[in-house]
């Protein structure tokens, strides 16, 4: 088990740093300057620009320099705010999306979990149909439509009671988090529902099922410990993936809803052409989905005896 | 199990009540909150650009100067001062104080003057200082930062020498790159100035006691602010910061904050919600910009004459833009800018554009004759909605009435800026807003080694008459060169003025005095106060 972590790791680490190489050469690869904006400078400003974010230099030479700094942890300097760091900036916003994230794949696992399950008891009967085209909804439906309805209903209902019951917008308290963290968890939630509901379906018909059926064990034991139990694993797998897809995905939600998280910064990066917080942002989310992944799998030899990967 | 569901209830209520607290005004203990549209990118005065930063440290600072709320410059630190062609010389108040109890000295000016000129401070913002004596020489590298011709004569004397006369002098000491910068303090800080709340010493009429980044930005009021009887906000909280203005909006409805901009779509909410929509023109001017490089098919006079008969303004403003507020563009010169007398527009009204089809097509014809075949132009503009909305409407007009192939080229704002200053376009959707207030910023932009005249266009009488409205101070010599530069671009067809931005917002009833502006703090929060 711990040469398999090990060697898990180490392949991360090789991933990761793939990741920061590729980013690299492509955001250079982006047309436009970084350093230009709406007013003109002079030559000699420019080119102290240059200098202080090392763009005079040729790109392998960056590339070096950045590999440099980034083992040490520094991602320097933001182009677009110029007196912060680019770990001040992660540090500061990060928790703020883990938090919404987490929070979101409680909704989302907790709600999956028990759709899929129930569409999968009354299979081809009306909760499994009712239940589906919600699903088929949420998939389907971006979260930006979502986040301007939900908003939309906390404003509904503030102004049926003529006072503030849930605060529309902002952070801070956990009332704050509630609408925007089901919002982003809706996506995750329909597609772990579906999931779940044929992965219930294919456990049901299962030698062992019908051996504990034929035993004689309570319908409700039989759901719980053998069917819910092995349907569960492929939903484990995908939740890695969805955990990190969650936490960097919530730049329209952290828009709507005036969130100070992280997923602002990483898609207006992008727009703004701020190298050092691309690099920084990606590189950190890079690491954090190889992390959540290899986190997966080594849980998975915990839930699923057969599958000990050593 | 029990305590915990107690402990939960009394979470439950005290979260609930922490939040009933904040609404939009309270005019007990007079504060009101408001939704900022961006994070304030940089709170350094010397190095601040940006709409939303200025805003704040509009509230946090105070220059030598400042603007009442009829656009009258009025005494800010600087209680007189005297004006010459050669030097000004500003006496400063002895009451004028830092947050920290210092006092704002003539030292202070001196310091982030010669700070925001040199070049490894790289300030965009540095040219606005060049009035001063050797300004531009310390910018460009050739000589020490130390050579500025300003003195801090004593504590409370500052002079400062011209290099050139500038009869708008007085009002550029109120802009955010004059502000006082206090050198003990900047030295403990460097880099991280104005990064966050502790990063900053203030003087102006309110101070910021928070900075959460991305979140919220809370400023009371000055304590040692030498005016402070006169201001009645005891705080100004920015609680959420978000760009959508649909989310802005609903925070409006709910009472949360006072102030919002609308847009197209969110104005017919506001409208059936029956709030009261106010109008703002913001100064600035949008217009087509050719590309004057020699080999340019738009280099060609008569085309660009042919594309001026073909275009109508009023469908512009109208039809395509359609939301209410923007005014006709007539003029690289906006409808606001002061003349001699009166507004500079109404002393010298801006030349008719006649929309002439038949006489575009002439225009065409010669064009023809001289160029040969007119390929595809391309128009480069910003990814924007209204950007593309207006770029295929010039494209409709073109092509139906001219039989011209316009190719839309949509690129990000950075790289449209790039392909601007490099030059690869035929026109491109630009806009200009003022940076301070005198006729000068608009006038200068397409002098010939303005390095903002991004399409080249180059005439040397345009470059003299500029001259000649920079070397002078009496306004009758400067305003009749700009009489005569506003004919000369609608002659030569230099640009094609399309509108002036209008904008559209609400405002809470109860909150009055707020002040907007189209250069410097806007909107201005500093003297507005909640009635009941």
């Amino acid at each position: 088990m711990l040469a398999y972590t090990i060697k898990r790791l180490i392949a991360g680490v090789i991933t990761v740093w793939f990741i920061a190489t590729a980013t690299f050469f492509a955001m250079h690869q982006v047309p436009g300057d970084p350093l230009m904006n709406d007013k003109a400078v002079t030559p000699e400003i420019r080119a102290n620009l240059e200098k202080k974010y090392g763009l005079d230099k040729s790109k392998t030479e960056q590339y070096f320099i950045f590999l440099g700094n980034m083992l040490q942890g520094d991602f320097g300097i933001s182009f677009t705010q110029q007196n912060r760091r680019v770990n001040d900036i992660i540090r500061d916003h990060f928790p703020v999306s883990a938090t919404l994230g987490l929070l979101a794949i409680f909704f989302a696992t907790t709600g999956g979990v028990l759709w899929g399950a129930l569409t999968a008891i009354y299979r081809n009967q009306l909760p499994d149909v009712i239940i589906m085209f919600f699903v088929i909804l949420g998939i389907s439906v971006p979260s930006f439509v979502f986040a301007a309805l939900g908003q939309l209903m906390l404003v509904n209902i503030n102004s049926f009671f003529g006072q503030s019951i849930i605060p529309v917008a902002g952070w801070g308290t956990i009332w704050h988090m509630l609408m925007p963290s089901m919002v982003l968890g809706l996506g995750t939630m329909a597609l772990l529902t579906r999931l779940m509901r044929s992965s219930m379906l294919e456990v049901v018909n299962e030698d062992y099922i019908k051996t504990a059926r034929a035993k004689g064990l309570s319908p409700t034991r039989i759901f719980f410990r053998h069917q819910l139990r092995n349907a569960i694993l492929p939903v484990i797998t995908v939740l890695g993936p969805q955990i990190a897809a969650i936490t960097t995905g919530g730049f329209v939600v952290e828009l709507v809803f005036a969130i100070p998280g992280l997923g602002r910064y990483f898609v207006q990066a992008v727009q703004q052409l701020d190298y050092t917080v691309i690099m920084g942002t990606t590189v950190f989310y890079g690491a954090f989905l190889v992390l959540m992944v290899i986190m997966v799998d080594i849980l998975y030899g915990f839930i699923d005896p057969r599958v000990r990967l050593s | 199990m029990k305590v915990f569901t107690v402990f939960l209830t009394c979470l439950f209520f005290e979260l609930a009540l922490a939040d009933l607290a904040a609404t939009s005004v309270n005019f007990e203990s007079q504060t009101i909150t408001i939704a900022l549209v961006q994070e304030p990118p940089q709170l350094n005065s010397m190095k601040a650009t940006d709409q939303v930063s200025l805003m704040v440290l509009g509230h946090l600072m105070q220059g030598l100067v400042q603007y009442d709320r009829r656009g009258n410059v009025i005494p800010g630190v600087a209680m007189r001062w005297e004006l010459n062609d050669k030097e000004a010389t500003f006496w400063l108040r002895d009451n004028a104080r830092w947050s920290d109890g210092n006092p704002v000295t003539a030292h202070d000016f001196v310091f982030a003057w010669r700070n925001a000129l040199k070049p490894e401070t790289a300030s965009e913002y540095a040219f606005i200082l060049y009035p001063i004596k050797n300004a531009e020489a310390i910018n460009t590298g050739k000589v020490a930062a130390t050579e500025l011709g300003v003195e801090a004569i004593n504590d409370v004397i500052l002079k400062v020498t011209f290099e050139r006369p500038t009869g708008y002098f007085i009002k550029l000491t109120s802009f955010a790159t004059y502000y006082p910068v206090r050198e003990e303090f900047w030295v403990t800080k460097k880099d991280r100035y104005g990064a966050d709340a502790v990063d900053l010493l203030y003087n102006g009429p309110f101070v910021m006691t928070n900075w959460t980044h991305s979140a919220s930005l809370n400023m009371v009021k000055n304590q040692l602010y030498w005016d402070k009887q006169n201001i009645s906000l005891n705080a100004i909280n920015a609680e959420y910061i978000t760009a959508d203005t649909r989310a802005r909006l609903n925070l409006f409805i709910d009472g949360k904050i006072v102030h919002t901009r609308l847009d197209g779509e969110t104005s017919k909410d506001a409208l059936t919600q029956r709030f009261r929509i106010r109008r703002f023109t913001t100064g600035s001017v949008f217009f087509i910009e050719y590309n004057h490089r020699p080999g340019r098919p738009t280099n060609n006079l008569n085309l660009r004459r042919a594309i001026q008969h073909v275009f109508d303004a009023d469908e512009m403003v109208n039809r395509v833009l359609a939301t209410p507020g923007n005014l006709r563009g007539e003029s690289l010169f906006p409808v606001w800018l002061n003349g001699v007398n009166d507004k500079f527009r109404r002393e010298y009204p801006a030349p008719l554009a006649i929309y002439d089809v038949a006489k575009a097509r002439q225009y065409l014809a010669l064009a023809k004759d001289e160029l040969g075949s007119i390929g595809p132009l391309v128009l480069l503009v910003s990814d924007t909605p209204t950007a593309t909305k207006q770029a295929e409407y010039m494209q409709g007009v073109l092509g139906n009435k001219l039989g011209l192939e316009l190719k839309i080229d949509v690129q990000t704002f950075k790289q449209r800026l790039a392909k601007m200053t490099s030059g690869d376009f035929d026109m491109v959707g630009a806009g200009w807003g003022p940076d301070f207030d005198d006729i000068m910023t608009f006038g200068d932009l397409f002098a010939s080694w303005n390095l903002n005249n991004r399409g080249r266009y180059n005439n040397p009488q345009y470059d003299r008459l500029i001259r000649t409205a920079m070397n002078s101070t009496v306004p009758r010599i400067r305003m009749d060169a700009m009489g005569e530069i506003q004919q000369i671009v609608h002659d030569d067809a230099v640009i094609l003025p399309q509108y002036e931005q209008g904008v559209i917002y609400l405002l809470h009833p109860r909150l009055k005095g707020v002040v907007r502006r189209v250069v410097g703090t806007d909107p201005d929060y500093t003297h507005a106060k909640v009635v009941p």
